[in-house]
């Protein structure tokens, strides 16, 4: 069976600055894959190239088999894959319901969305059990707090039944108990799905990462297991030796 | 908060929420003053105001659906009201003439009746076009522009350009279109004497029908799923297309309903009024609707309608007391309404937790 994402040979020029550099990216069926590396090396514009936000200057994005440089985004979003940003995004002035329903009608012909929504249909049922959300259904999303945004929009994400799931930085900015619970959440969602998830935080690597890619300034510098990961040498100087440094600047300091 | 590991016993989601009787019922209430008290207490001349009001709050309603719901800043919708007005008007000018010419064609010269003029002795064709020009052109418009994502004061200066650009064709086509006069004297209305008291109250009840149909459908868009992905697109058009949507085409769709109303509009303003000219159309009446339904209240479709008789009674009023004071007074409302309050007349009278 061929992989789920296959990124060939990938490179984003911006104005002369180059964001990716030759990146290949492979992830199987069923994988949860870290992105990590230090800012700037190109986590989220390889995000953003997956999901078609930002095409590519050379190179192809391969989705179950098919070459799909050519597709803009909601097309992709239709092949399945489906993403939330560093900063949430969700409908403040629609309830939490509301926000699940329109994400899980996407597939809904555009005639049948005239109608109005009755009930809760199933597959925001579940998704507003996966995240907890249930009790806060009814209150406009603008209500929520920064971490159940995050939580809503993961929701909303499952609620499209996508084949690949893109998050990028989901516990930023989360207190040490919200991230513990989307770490939970994250587990069980990567249960049944296929999930890449760009993160910083070493702590949250080290409890729920199986694989992690490690990116620096737009090459792919290593991939394996955090093991492997943490012990390579390269990774301890461009990302953890940098955090020495900056332990060590903060003692200074 | 809820706990995402140690889940609550799952609370079967609500499946029918309670109904909302209060909007309804007001419906009701307003369809009951416009329909029986209006017609009983107005004298004819009275009542001909209210029907050229309910016109304008025709355009108003598809203006607050393509900007309030969808937020497409529309500064042209007097294209479109032109548009359906100007193919209403061209059929009344061929069936009074009826084997000559139209009159002001005699007066420019004009000897044969141009090509584009034939087939509007049609009464059903010249109905349809009153929608099928103002849509496709605005879907025409939509397709181009949304596609490739202009928005906002862009999208605004875009659609202002169009209603001068508008303008200025009429006005150059004499011949074709009556230039600077427009279309005007006119005296029968599908077999009826169009000043005659009956015809005009005949009008007025068709405008009000109208009018209450045309509502009845944008309310029911507006609650529908559609509605809410509406609102969406105008909060945040870029997640919209990471939900699997195209946000152009549900903005192409909004924009062409409110044309189609706008056009509509304008086909009963001819026999309500009895003229369509440039000076109706342009990009002043077409402002002056946008401020009627800031000040009415954008965010909902009755503050929309509600703004546009509102500034209609008080453009009339002021106008036969004050006329140098509108002007003034119109601006100075538009300020007020937008640096105090967003939400308009009607944003006093909802709840808080109500904005749609």
């Amino acid at each position: 069976m061929t992989a789920l994402l296959e990124v060939r040979d990938v490179s984003v020029v911006f104005d002369g600055f180059r964001a990716l550099d030759g990146v290949d990216f492979t992830v199987d069926h069923g994988e949860l894959r870290f992105l990590i590396g230090p800012n700037g090396a190109g986590k989220t514009t390889l995000i953003d190239i997956i999901t078609g936000l930002t095409k590519p200057t050379t190179g192809t994005v391969g989705f179950d088999g098919a070459v799909i440089n050519g597709k803009r985004e909601h097309e992709r979003v239709r092949l399945g894959i489906g993403r939330t940003f560093q900063t949430s995004v969700v409908f403040e002035e629609l309830t939490v319901l509301e926000n699940l329903d329109l994400a899980a009608s996407f597939r809904r012909p555009l005639l049948s969305l005239l109608a109005r929504r009755r009930g809760v249909t199933e597959k925001v049922a579940e998704a507003l059990e996966t995240t907890g959300l249930g009790d806060l259904a009814k209150k406009k999303a603008g209500v929520l707090s920064h971490g159940q945004r995050q939580w809503l929009e993961i929701g909303m994400l499952i609620a499209q039944g996508p084949r690949l799931l893109l998050l990028d930085e989901p516990v930023a900015g989360m207190s040490a108990d919200e991230r513990a619970r989307t770490g939970d959440l994250l587990t069980e969602i990567a249960k049944d799905h296929t999930v890449i998830v760009i993160e910083h935080d070493m702590d949250f690597l080290r409890r729920y990462a199986s694989t992690v890619t490690v990116l620096h300034e737009g090459k792919l510098l290593i991939e394996g297991s955090v093991d492997e990961v943490r012990a390579d040498p390269r990774v301890q100087e461009v990302y953890l030796g940098r955090a020495r440094e900056e332990a060590a600047h903060d003692v200074v300091s | 908060m809820t706990a995402i590991l140690e889940k609550p016993p799952v609370t079967p989601a609500p499946v029918k929420e309670p109904r909302d009787w209060r909007g309804p019922a007001l419906f009701a209430l307003v369809a009951v003053i416009g329909l029986v008290v209006m017609p009983l207490v107005l004298e004819p001349f009275r009542l001909g105001l209210l029907a050229k009001y309910l016109t304008y709050a025709i355009v108003a309603l598809g203006i607050g659906l393509a900007w309030g719901q969808g937020g497409m800043l529309t500064l042209g919708q007097g294209v479109f009201f032109g548009l359906g007005g100007y193919a209403m008007g061209m059929h009344l000018k061929l069936n009074d003439a009826g084997d000559g010419l139209p009159d002001f064609m005699v007066w420019s010269g004009v000897e044969t009746l141009p090509a584009l003029w034939e087939p509007f002795r049609n009464p059903v064709f010249a109905i349809a076009m009153v929608v099928v020009v103002p849509g496709a052109v605005a879907w025409l418009l939509g397709t181009l522009v949304f596609r490739q994502r202009v928005r906002g004061a862009y999208f605004a200066i875009l659609t202002q350009a169009l209603a001068a650009a508008m303008v200025i064709l009429l006005v150059g086509q004499q011949g074709l279109t009556g230039g600077t006069n427009g279309l005007t004297n006119f005296f029968e209305f599908f077999g009826q004497d169009v000043a005659a008291d009956s015809t005009q109250r005949g009008l007025y009840f068709t405008v009000a029908i109208v009018l209450g149909v045309l509502f009845l459908g944008a309310w029911q868009l507006q609650r529908s799923r559609f509605g809410r992905l509406l609102l969406a697109v105008r909060d945040g058009e870029d997640r919209v297309r990471f939900l699997g949507y195209n946000p152009a085409t549900v903005k192409t769709i909004t924009f062409t309903l409110s044309a189609v109303m706008a056009g509509i509009a304008g086909a009963l303003f001819v026999p309500v009024v009895g003229i369509i000219s440039p000076a109706l159309l342009g990009v002043v009446p077409s402002l002056e609707l946008v401020v009627a339904v800031a000040v009415g209240g954008r965010f909902a479709l009755a503050g929309a309608v509600l703004g546009a008789v509102l500034m209609g009674y008080a453009k009339t009023y002021f106008s036969e007391e004050l006329p140098d004071a509108w002007l003034y007074l119109q601006g100075a409302l538009f300020i007020l309404v937008i640096g105090l309050a967003p939400k308009g007349i009607i944003g006093f009278f909802r709840r808080k937790d109500v904005t749609a």
